[in-house]
């Protein structure tokens, strides 16, 4: 299954990005073998419309999930129609790969 | 001629000296660009005898014939298009109705269908000042498409009052571009100061030649005295900051229709602007002369 996770760098070890729209990069994860695609984000220096810019490029990465801080109100709209799964509340204080970790765990429990 | 009333910091009493000019002006045309929130009827009591509905375009799209190729997304500057690869999703408060998805759709798909932006009223006040404003839909992400059909109103055979959003930003400049004047109202506050700035910046910019209205004038402000006169810039009007006046605008009175002092003032300010008009466009007529020479 491929994770979307926004990130401040283009690894693993970086810090998960709070934003969406605006973060720096996007980890686009294969949760079976942990290899992963980094795309750097266009949308932050976009004028307007960041969020649902983002939520495109995800949606044609083919992701299933998406790890973020925080994700607003058209970038979600725009995510569940493409029926991609959003969990919110991530802080920028945990690297990308304990994120993803966490998510997978609570996922099996 | 078109005199716009502008001023950077809001509530520097833009419509007040707006609707006081066309007040004290025989068969004026009042013209509210303020489009978010006009307020000149406020104050001009208009009886409105038409409203008619402003359109604008947007794209849709025929997924008969749509392949999800991503063209249309690729050619929108405003972002107002997003690709599922399924349906093609519009924003439609980010377009901008420049049409370039239905120019370069390869499979002929897009169509553009108008829609309302908002409304344009037109009416005549008691003293028979006509009267036009516009009122833009909520959720609108740019007021300039409805504003130039307002402005599309101005009468070249009378005098025009514009009053301007408040700002520096698209909708005023819009608003203000090709008059033949602007005042620009400010109040005696480090706030007022600094908008007054960002303002004298975009008129300079956009050649339009001003004047500067202090409203709430306050001597002992005097960071503003000291930029006028550094910058010698004329100040056209100092409107006192006294409570009469407050009061009476509560009410809904203008301050010429409270104060004769007020009125005949207002009366000398619009004939200097009538001068300094004259006196530009024989300036640039005399420039064109000796360029043609």
């Amino acid at each position: 299954m491929k994770i979307a996770v926004t990130s401040t760098g283009g690894s693993l070890d970086a810090l998960v990005s709070e934003k969406f729209g605006r973060c720096q990069y996007f980890l686009i994860v294969d949760s079976d073998t942990m290899k992963f695609e980094a795309v750097s984000n266009l949308g932050e220096q976009m004028q307007n419309n960041a969020g649902p810019k983002a939520a495109e490029l995800i949606i044609n990465k083919g992701a299933e999930v998406l790890l973020s801080g925080h994700v607003g109100d058209k970038a979600e709209n725009t995510l569940r129609k493409a029926g991609i799964k959003i969990v919110n509340g991530f802080t920028g204080n945990e690297k990308v790969k304990d994120a993803l970790n966490n998510y997978l765990k609570t996922k099996e429990n | 001629m078109t005199i716009s009333v502008a001023s950077g910091k809001g509530g520097t009493g833009k419509t007040t000296v707006a609707a006081s000019l066309a007040s004290v002006i025989p068969q004026s045309v009042y013209i509210d660009c303020d489009v978010e929130e006009p307020n000149g009827h406020l104050m001009l009591q208009p009886k409105f005898t038409l409203e008619e509905s402003v359109n604008k375009l947007l794209p849709e799209i025929d997924y008969n014939k749509c392949d999800f190729c991503g063209k249309c997304i690729e050619v929108c500057e405003f972002n107002a298009l997003i690709n599922l690869k399924f349906e093609i999703l519009l924003f439609a408060e980010m377009c901008h109705s420049c049409g370039a998805c239905e120019y370069f759709c390869p499979q002929n798909a897009i169509t553009e269908i108008p829609k309302e932006l908002g409304k344009l009223r037109s009416g005549i006040t008691e003293n028979g000042i006509k009267f036009y404003d516009g009122l833009l839909n909520i959720g609108e992400a740019t007021a300039v498409p409805l504003i130039r059909k307002v402005k599309a109103k101005i009468d070249n055979e009378k005098i025009n009052i514009i009053d301007s959003p408040p700002g520096t930003s698209c909708s005023m400049v819009e608003t203000v571009k090709n008059s033949d004047f602007c005042l620009l109202v400010t109040e005696s506050t480090p706030f007022g100061l600094n908008d007054l700035k960002l303002a004298i910046d975009v008129v300079k910019n956009i050649n339009v030649p001003f004047g500067v209205v202090i409203n709430k004038y306050d001597e002992t402000f005097e960071e503003m005295e000291n930029y006028l006169t550094e910058n010698q810039i004329e100040v056209m009007l100092r409107i006192p900051f006294d409570r009469k006046i407050a009061e009476a605008y509560s009410n809904g009175i203008l301050p010429v229709n409270n104060s004769d002092k007020i009125r005949r003032e207002f009366i000398g300010l619009i004939a200097t602007i009538k001068k300094k008009i004259k006196s530009n466009v024989t300036q640039m007529t005399q420039k064109k002369q000796i360029f043609a020479d």
